[in-house]
């Protein structure tokens, strides 16, 4: 029998509620609608499904998509032994079996023939057929899918299929407000507020060029990871060219226009 | 010559020493000589007045010696007595040869240009540019010995202050060059260069000014007011380089925010207290309007006087603190964002100009607290470039010292360490911080702040003519025209771009042409907007031409067709059941395992490989259509026209065929002002009966100007999406055109050219029909090119040759 515990989120995740989305994923769940979750990077998608699995009290098995993979990848495969063989149940057979929260992350990544064997599971029949196995699995009542794509850097080319996109509650995610944003810096680092929202000022000006030279402007992750450089005792200056500048731009004028934001805010 | 008044016996010796007899003379000589005696040496008034007597003596009149009699002393005070030898040289050059004229323009513009150089190397330098000039440009006409002055030299001194105002002499020679080069062998062109009437004479004054130019850094601007201030608007340069007398100020209306062309780096010398220096600063005190000096645009720049930027920046340490152009740049914009934002336009009319004055300082103030508000370290910009006038540097008695109140008070509201003692001024700066401690405050609270403070400081003097303007001109802040709204109609508004005038012509057909700018290999530069290019669409003929030879070379069509099929684009990236792979396909292998295992033979097709394979190449042909294409092939009855036409129609048959994106179009120029452009198949058109017909119509003329044609080409195919630009020339000779005399001229353009398409990632590749293009073409194209020596087989390469390219 599959330990379901192990995946269970064992502590309290931080996340900022940012406007109702907590009650609303919760009356999704009731139901068990499979949910998408929108939005840019580094914006907190996985935190918060994360946090909801925790609050759910539900287990959560989260798989990062990639191009290479295949639908075997995600619903199981035969594998050898020394006397035969052995099906392994893949990460979404898992979940349905055990009635787990199933995160694919990324989803536009994989490719559309893959996504598709996640269509029976989404809609009234809840079941996932084992075709090699010759199963057809019936879904635990706990199960529920969620998606994530991150819909500003994709080319046309990745897009998901309408038919895979009308099976899905979706939420969608952007930066949070100034105030809140500087909250959740201070929170998950302990910085202080005030630094907190100077780095947000910053975060704020290279999300202003998006679409004038940046694909995607300074992530809310990025935010904290600059915050944590200051708290260790780098120079807030060189902890956000390190942490915000350089690695989001290699163009010269973007880069050179967010140091200046830089100097002119921490003065 | 009444001798009715006395005369010093001394001016008299000076008199006869001149030995002059133009009554032009005796009538300012005591006035010449008194200043020269302040300013030259004993040996040097000898010197001064010999030369004087040459001068006299040299038949051109009175005016070459009046005005060496009033330029010199001034003169010698900036370089030195010691360069007179230097100019008289150069005097004589000009009158052993026809440019006697130049001698009075030379003389006029002496003082001023010696006051810019400041040095004798720097003067023989000046020299040197004039002497080569007049060398170059002094005409001579089919082995005539000179005979004809040179057209550009009188009109080169005549400009000369203002030139070294805005160029280093380096710059200077450049501009020069530029010049000669150019237009030594057209009189009245070279005269319209040199007096600075010609467009591209202003362009290059531009490109070899120094300093940042808008144009450089307006994309980093751009960025900075989206990024910082999520604001956006257009950024129109007005140039500081022409008005002498009123220098123009930044500012913004409907039609975009108005810049300065150029802004100097500034030098401040910092000192090590933010505190206002107690050393008496002499040019501070002196009560007169001071020059030019802080205006906008630059004016001696690279050597501040001491009046004009002794404000010390709070944070620096020692040496000089240097603020970039493109800093003075974003305070400008930073001040006017700060107008758009949070000003509201006030009626003016009921207020008198002092109180306007004053409600503009209080509410710049006002918007620069609320930027700094937002980013801290703007305080130390603006600190920097805000003068610090010295609490004494206006004597109210005898000057009107509203501008310098103002001026103080407007540093003291933004700079905490102001270090003034004025009692009233010390309580409007607490009332402005309190009024300000509530909020964003409004422009009509500031307004009555303003006009109470003006009330209450008043004094009789503001009245006098003679204004207290040291330190008092904040340079980066716009001139308000936003702030204020009239109820009855003033004068007091004027813009500084002339309206344009639109003068009834002929009517344009077509497009307006579109310029570009040519490489001249010999100086290293671009000549700006040196090539006009018109673009047209192709004239029509009968599409089904093209159809019937398609059909005639149909069993190379059927060729083709089978190199295009493997050239398809798959979109499949993963390539399963393969005997060798890069990697194992884990889920065959086990079938495969599993039927070995039970005793079946095992597919040994267990690995998988991948290919990305997607097509996305965006493709322009660009036909050389000139002349030359109208001879016949060797060896064929065909034109190389005929031949061009066929392999162009398989050509775009074949990449039809593949579905790549691709356009045609042909060229061909009549001098620089005609280069055209001739559409025949846009990206968005299918290869239909327009196109055909278009195709059909091909025909030869005039000359190849390539380079432009690349460039204009480029503007269309940099705009595709695509992962890879290719652009095809298929020409037949060298870049030549019958105004271009050098005939490297417009090969090293079209080299140039390759080198920005390659910058913009487009790759170029010539097909050449010349048996002789081993001479010039790798030049121009390095390796991409091929050279089809048998030009009949052209149709049945050109599609080979550009599979293999794109395979």
């Amino acid at each position: 029998m599959i330990d379901k515990d192990q995946y269970k989120v064992q502590q309290e995740p931080f996340y900022q509620q940012q406007k109702n989305e907590v009650a609303l994923y919760e009356a999704a769940y009731r139901n068990r609608l499979p949910v998408m979750v929108k939005g840019p990077t580094g914006c907190g998608k996985s935190r918060f499904v994360e946090y909801m699995a925790w609050k759910l009290g539900k287990p959560l098995i989260t798989v990062a998509c990639n191009e290479d993979m295949t639908a075997s990848d995600l619903v199981g495969r035969y594998l050898l032994e020394a006397n035969g063989t052995r099906w392994l149940d893949g990460p979404l057979t898992t979940a349905a079996r055990i009635g787990a929260i199933c995160y694919l992350d990324e989803i536009v990544e994989a490719r559309q023939d893959t996504t598709v064997v996640i269509h029976p599971l989404t809609d009234h029949r809840r079941t996932l057929p084992l075709d090699k196995k010759g199963e057809l699995i019936r879904a635990h009542p706990d199960f529920q899918l969620v998606i994530s794509y991150n819909p500003g850097y994709q080319t046309l080319m990745k897009d998901l299929k309408q038919s895979t996109k009308q099976r899905f509650t979706a939420f969608d995610f952007d930066y949070p407000d100034a105030a809140l944003e500087a909250q959740i810096v201070a929170q998950e680092t302990g910085m202080d507020e005030t630094v907190a929202a100077q780095l947000v000022k910053i975060g704020g000006v290279a999300r202003n060029l998006k679409g004038h030279g940046l694909d995607e402007g300074i992530s809310t992750r990025l935010l904290v990871y600059a915050a944590t450089l200051i708290k260790d005792g780098v120079a807030p200056a060189d902890a956000c060219r390190m942490a915000l500048v350089r690695p989001i731009t290699d163009d010269a004028d973007i880069r050179e226009t967010l140091d200046h934001a830089v100097d002119a805010t921490f003065a | 010559m009444t001798e009715t008044v006395y005369q010093h016996p001394l001016m008299a010796a000076y008199w006869r020493q001149l030995d002059t007899r133009f009554p032009q003379v005796e009538a300012v000589f005591d006035d010449v000589m008194a200043e020269a005696l302040a300013v030259l040496t004993r040996a040097g008034l000898d010197a001064y007045l010999e030369a004087g007597r040459v001068i006299g003596k040299l038949g051109r009149g009175v005016e070459p010696l009046l005005a060496f009699l009033e330029e010199w002393p001034s003169a010698a005070q900036a370089v030195g007595e010691s360069a007179l030898p230097a100019v008289m040289a150069l005097i004589q050059r000009l009158q052993k040869s026809p440019n006697g004229r130049a001698i009075t323009p030379f003389l006029q513009t002496l003082a001023p240009v010696a006051r810019r150089l400041q040095s004798e190397d720097q003067l023989q330098h000046y020299l040197d540019i004039a002497l080569d000039l007049k060398a170059r440009t002094t005409g001579s006409i089919h082995g005539h010995h000179t005979t004809f002055p040179s057209p550009g030299l009188p009109e080169f001194f005549a400009q000369a202050p203002g030139l070294l105002a805005q160029l280093s002499i380096a710059g200077l020679g450049n501009w020069v060059e530029y010049g000669i080069r150019n237009y030594r062998g057209h009189p009245e062109r070279q005269k319209d260069y040199f007096s600075l009437q010609s467009a591209d004479s202003r362009a290059v004054l531009q490109r070899e000014r120094h300093g940042t130019l808008l144009i450089d850094v307006e994309r980093k601007l751009d960025l900075y007011l989206r990024g910082l201030w999520q604001d956006h608007d257009h950024l129109v340069p007005y140039s500081t380089a022409f008005d002498e007398i009123r220098k123009p100020i930044p500012y913004y209306d409907k039609l975009g925010i108005r810049l300065p062309d150029v802004y100097d780096d500034l030098i401040l010398p910092s000192s090590p207290f933010p505190h206002p220096n107690p050393l008496p600063e002499g040019e501070g005190e002196k009560a007169e309007p001071k020059p030019i000096e802080r205006e906008a645009g630059g004016e001696g720049r690279t050597r501040p006087s001491p009046g004009a930027s002794h404000h010390p920046l709070p944070q620096a340490g020692e040496g000089k603190t240097v603020i970039s152009g493109l800093d003075r740049y974003r305070a400008a914009l930073a001040h006017i964002v700060g107008h758009r934002r949070w000003s509201d336009a006030q009626v003016a009319d009921n207020w008198s100009p002092f109180q306007r004055m004053a409600v503009e300082f209080f509410e710049d103030c006002r918007v620069e607290t609320l930027l700094i508000r937002a980013y801290p370290g703007l305080r130390k910009l603006f600190l920097a470039l805000h003068p610090k006038p010295l609490e004494t540097a206006c004597d109210p008695e005898t000057t009107s010292c509203l501008r310098h109140r103002m001026a103080m008070l407007s540093r003291a509201l933004l700079d905490p360490a102001h270090g003034y003692i004025d009692a009233d001024l010390l309580d409007t700066v607490q009332r402005f911080h309190a009024v300000m401690a509530h909020g964003e405050s409004s422009t009509k609270e500031i307004a009555a702040l303003a006009l109470n403070y003006v009330a209450k400081t008043r004094r009789q003097s503001d009245q006098f003519a003679r204004v207290h303007f040291a330190d008092t001109v904040v340079d980066y802040r716009d001139d308000n025209r936003q702030l204020w709204k009239f109820i009855e109609a003033g004068d007091e508004e004027d813009a500084f771009d002339e309206p344009r005038k639109i003068e009834p012509g002929e009517e344009i057909h077509g497009l307006p042409p579109r310029h570009y700018p040519e490489w001249d290999y010999a100086s290293q530069t671009y000549r700006p907007d040196w090539v006009s290019v018109y673009e047209a669409l192709h004239p029509h003929g009968n599409a089904a031409d093209i159809d019937r030879l398609l059909a005639k070379h149909g069993a190379l069509a059927k060729r083709l067709k089978k190199m295009l099929d493997l050239l398809k684009p798959q979109d499949k990236v993963r390539i399963r059941y393969q005997e060798e792979g890069s990697e194992l396909d884990l889920d065959v292998a086990l079938r495969a395992l599993i039927d070995f295992k039970g005793g079946a033979t095992p597919d040994p097709r267990i690995n998988m490989s991948h290919r990305t394979d997607g097509r996305d190449i965006a493709v322009m042909l660009l036909l050389d259509l000139s002349e030359s294409l109208n001879d016949k092939a060797a060896g064929s009855e065909q034109t190389i026209l005929e031949l061009s036409q066929e392999a162009v129609s398989l050509l775009a048959w074949a990449i039809e065929k593949l579905g790549d994106a691709f356009a045609i179009a042909g060229f061909h120029s009549n001098t620089r002002h005609d280069v055209r452009y001739l559409h025949i198949k846009g990206y968005g058109e299918a290869f239909d009966d327009d196109v055909k017909a278009r195709l059909a119509a091909m025909q030869a003329g005039w000359s190849t100007r390539m380079g432009a044609a690349m460039r204009h080409a480029a503007h269309t195919l940099g705009a595709r999406r695509a992962d890879k630009k290719l652009m095809l020339i298929l020409t037949d000779g060298r870049p030549s055109d019958v105004d271009a005399h050098d005939e490297r001229l417009l090969v090293e353009d079209a080299r140039q050219a390759v080198k920005e398409l390659d910058r913009d990632n487009i790759f170029t590749y010539c097909i050449s029909l010349d048996p002789k293009a081993d001479e010039y073409v790798s030049d121009i194209f390095g390796r991409q090119f091929s050279v089809i020596d048998r030009v009949e087989r052209l149709p049945e390469q050109l599609p080979q040759l550009f599979m293999a390219l794109t395979k």
